[in-house]
């Protein structure tokens, strides 16, 4: 076959969301060659429909705010398996990363003062010994991603990044020393295949909620990044902890921001109760995200759903009063409207816990170098490979995300993966050129898919899949069900990697790109699979009937999924902040 | 059963562009537009149009559909068929790649051309720039802006000129800059608009405004950027 053409940067990112926009504007200011690839035109990236806010201690709400009580609670949120040295640094920094989008033109809702507006959001205290409501997080109304995704793509514009915009990354592309140098990707709209050389590949693919049937999450999270590392055989961390957001609305699964609840909205069952203030006296609606949703489906199993099938609860609004909801929460009127066909300034919103969020990922440290785990057990940095977003986990999220933080995980760590690369890149990166054969390699699934001759359909085994998660790997997971989705995930994986595609067309093909993400889909379905059935305690938000407790004593550890032998190994926690004392382990409660 | 008619064009296989014709069986919901077209392509996966979000903030699959653009994933069936037809074509006046994905290369270029960003030549402080709610409000309706194209390729200024008219969104967004408090460039931005044809093009027809999925207003706008033009001038 003829060779490849090949485009050379300095640093590629892969994906044009929050973070790989964040991370590409660190490295097009410093003067590198910098080209961000993304699947579909940057702003339409899924950090779009973030809603309700980023959570930062900028203390405009509160003049006495202190970054240390963020920390405190996003520790705790975490179930105490979140790096206390990454949840301080995401902490300590946010207030000048959020300052930064500011100045970058922002549009953040303001306060009568004129600064930042910031609202009550679940999980947030005022420190380990004031359990008191904290209004943490900054918000441009009800639109805060949509505001600061555009504001990013605009600041990029402004210092001339390159775009591919509209091509799609495949695979990694390793040389014989193991290190990344670069990806394989498509144009989508002529079909051409290039490979991207790089010195410092970033994947800030985001999320892949789309492995279960009800998601928030927009049709393009299937997980391109983790896909790719598992089939580069790098491990993944914690992928076992996927967040369920407690307010999707029932039906559409489309979001409704915790702002609503921030803002004074609360869950009533059939009854018009106000369950959470059985489930949890203090934080009520605005304890963590995992107590909320699991509240609900106890609610819905007990009997006390709504509707005529009992199958979801209701989030009332109401009492709010127009002028608050068209103010706050304008996008939550229009959604709800068009969604639930109900008015939220006369109506309560009927929803249901909905998949929101992958809070594991590929294994980071906090300058977004990609890690793995030698047989000793000691941290190995595989070279030229980074990652920070939603499909890294450095891990400030842990067992379950706070509201807000993702945003400002983003924003915090897409720029200390720009700041790390430059530097690396001023003292000099040697990496060995890729062979004929590694290149090759990168190409061997796009071969593969073109010759496949099954008789699948590629709608079919999508929904298939995500009927499996949806039904063996949900809010309450059980090891002998789990068991049995990881069985009918096998099974399906020889019919999805046989699947022929039925078009094969060079333009615009987008049959060929779901076929692609349908594979990466599987795997991160699969690692997620294995991974729950391993881990033998209920954390955050991975709650086993069977296994009802916290286990401090064995999985107070990351899980690390190796996808060669698929095999599932432990990694330390780090306890050790560097200014601050540790948050030791204690009983999580709201 | 619903008669979907869509316009389908592969420039690999098709000398020009043709109308398919399904039969679409809704099962009696009232389902968006976007569902029709994700399952007829679970049926014919040469089908092709562009998605994300599927709940109108991502502004990836502004279409024509019936005759008017819109997205849809946010467009009900109930809101659009009439006689029991739904036609989708791609959006009007732009060049078409693939059967509804047109290109957009004019349409971004005209964005790029008012210098989407913050411009303020004085140090930045060690917070954020103060501004009251007041100047913060005169943002709204502006900064919401998803960038589907519907009301650019819905105004036959824009047809005429896409390349000399900055057009309903890009002008949007260009009064966004010029209303936000903290912007220092208004002169240098308006000089740039300052010629035949970059906002006076516009003839008033409120096309963008008819088709805008979210409810914004860029006539309004683009008279905002006429008089301070045209105050500027005197």
């Amino acid at each position: 076959m003829t060779a490849l053409r090949t485009i050379s940067f300095d640093g590629v990112i892969v994906g044009g969301g929050g973070a790989g926009m964040r991370a590409a504007l660190q490295l097009a200011q410093s003067g590198y060659k910098t080209a961000v690839i993304s699947k579909v035109f940057p702003t339409r990236s899924h950090t779009v429909s973030a809603q309700g806010g980023i959570t930062c201690a900028i203390a405009s709400a509160d003049p006495n705010d202190d970054w240390r009580w963020h920390m405190y609670d996003t520790v705790k949120g975490s179930d105490y398996i979140g790096d206390q040295d990454a949840i301080e640094y995401m902490c300590s920094v946010g207030p000048e990363a959020v300052f930064e989008l500011e100045h970058m033109g922002l549009p953040f809702s303001r306060t009568e003062e004129g600064r930042i507006y910031q609202r009550p959001f679940g999980g947030q205290s005022k420190g380990p010994d004031n359990p008191t409501q904290a209004a943490r997080t900054c918000a441009a109304a009800d639109r805060t991603g949509h505001a600061l995704l555009h504001t990013l793509y605009q600041g990029n514009l402004k210092n001339q990044t390159v775009f591919f915009n509209e091509w799609y990354a495949t695979d990694l592309v390793k040389n014989q020393d193991g290190a990344v140098v670069g990806v394989i990707a498509i144009c989508m709209e002529t079909g051409e295949t290039v490979y991207v050389k790089a010195k410092a590949t970033v994947f800030a693919t985001g999320g892949a909620g789309r492995i279960y049937a009800s998601t928030t999450n927009a049709h393009i999270n299937t997980g391109d990044g983790i896909g790719m590392a598992l089939r580069a055989g790098f491990p993944v961390q914690d992928i076992e902890m996927w967040q369920f957001h407690p307010t999707g609305i029932y039906g559409a699964g489309t979001l409704v921001t915790e702002g609503c609840r921030g803002e004074g909205g609360y869950l009533i069952n059939k009854d018009g109760e106000r369950f959470m203030e059985r489930y949890a006296p203090n934080a009520k609606d605005l304890a963590g995200r995992d107590v909320v949703a699991r509240s609900m489906v106890l609610e819905i199993l007990e009997g006390r759903g709504c509707g005529p099938e009992g199958d979801h609860v209701l989030l009332k609004l109401d009492h709010l009063g127009e002028e608050v909801l068209e103010s706050r929460l304008p996008g939550i009127c229009e959604l709800s409207r068009t969604f639930a066909h109900v008015d939220p300034v006369k109506e309560p919103i009927p929803v249901v816990p909905t998949c929101h969020y992958m809070m594991g990922g590929i294994p980071t440290n906090v300058h977004g170098q990609a890690l793995t785990v030698d047989a000793q057990g000691n941290d190995q940095i595989i070279p030229g490979l980074y990652a920070c977003g939603e499909v890294a986990c450095v891990s400030v999220h842990g067992a379950n995300r706070l509201g807000g933080n993702s945003l400002l995980d983003l924003v915090v760590f897409g720029r200390a993966s720009g700041l790390f690369i430059e530097s690396a890149l001023r003292e000099g990166i040697e990496l060995r050129d890729a062979s004929a054969s590694d290149i090759e390699q990168g190409m061997s699934r796009l071969n593969k898919l073109n010759e496949a001759t099954g008789s699948d359909k590629i709608p079919d085994l999508r929904k298939e899949l995500q009927s499996i998660m949806q039904n063996y790997f949900g809010v309450f997971r059980k090891g002998e069900f789990m068991q049995e989705g990881i069985r009918k995930l096998a099974d399906l994986r020889g019919r999805i990697e046989g699947a022929a595609l039925p078009d094969k067309s060079s333009t615009f093909n987008t049959a060929r790109i779901e076929a692609l993400e349908l594979h990466n889909l599987l795997e991160v379905a699969e690692a997620t699979a294995i991974t729950a059935e391993a881990r033998n305690e209920s954390r955050g938000a991975h709650a086993r009937d069977d296994f009802q407790e916290r286990d401090d004593e064995n999985w107070l550890c990351h899980s690390m999924y190796y996808p060669g032998e698929k095999r599932v190994g432990k990694r330390g926690v780090n306890f050790k902040p560097l200014t601050v004392p540790t948050f030791e382990p204690k009983a999580r409660t709201y | 059963m619903l008669q979907v008619s869509i316009y389908r064009y592969n420039p690999e296989t098709d000398q020009k562009p043709w109308m398919q014709d399904f039969q679409f069986d809704t099962e009696g919901k009232d389902l968006m537009v976007l569902d029709v077209l994700e399952q007829l392509k679970a049926q014919d996966s040469s089908v092709t149009y562009r998605r994300s979000c599927r709940e109108g903030v991502c502004g990836s699959d502004g279409v024509n559909i019936n005759g008017k653009n819109g997205l849809a994933c946010i467009t009900p069936l109930s809101a659009t068929v009439k006689n029991n037809k739904l036609v989708i074509r791609p959006l009007p006046g732009l060049p078409v790649i693939r059967d509804l994905v047109v290109d957009m290369s004019l349409f971004y270029a005209q964005y790029e051309k008012i210098q989407p960003y913050l411009q303020n030549d004085t140090p930045a402080p060690a917070i954020e720039r103060l501004q009251s709610p007041e100047d913060r409000a005169k943002l709204d309706g502006l900064y919401e802006c998803i960038l589907c194209a519907c009301c650019s390729s819905s105004c036959p200024s824009f047809w005429w000129n896409p390349d000399r008219f900055v057009g309903p969104a890009g002008l949007l967004q260009a009064y966004r800059f010029l209303a936000d408090s903290r912007d220092t460039a208004t002169d240098e931005r308006l000089s740039r608009l300052d010629d035949p044809f970059s906002v006076f093009r516009c003839h008033g027809i409120q096309n963008c405004v008819n088709v805008c999925p979210k409810g914004l207003n860029p006539t309004r706008a683009i008279g905002h950027i006429r008089t301070m033009l045209l105050t500027r001038a005197t």
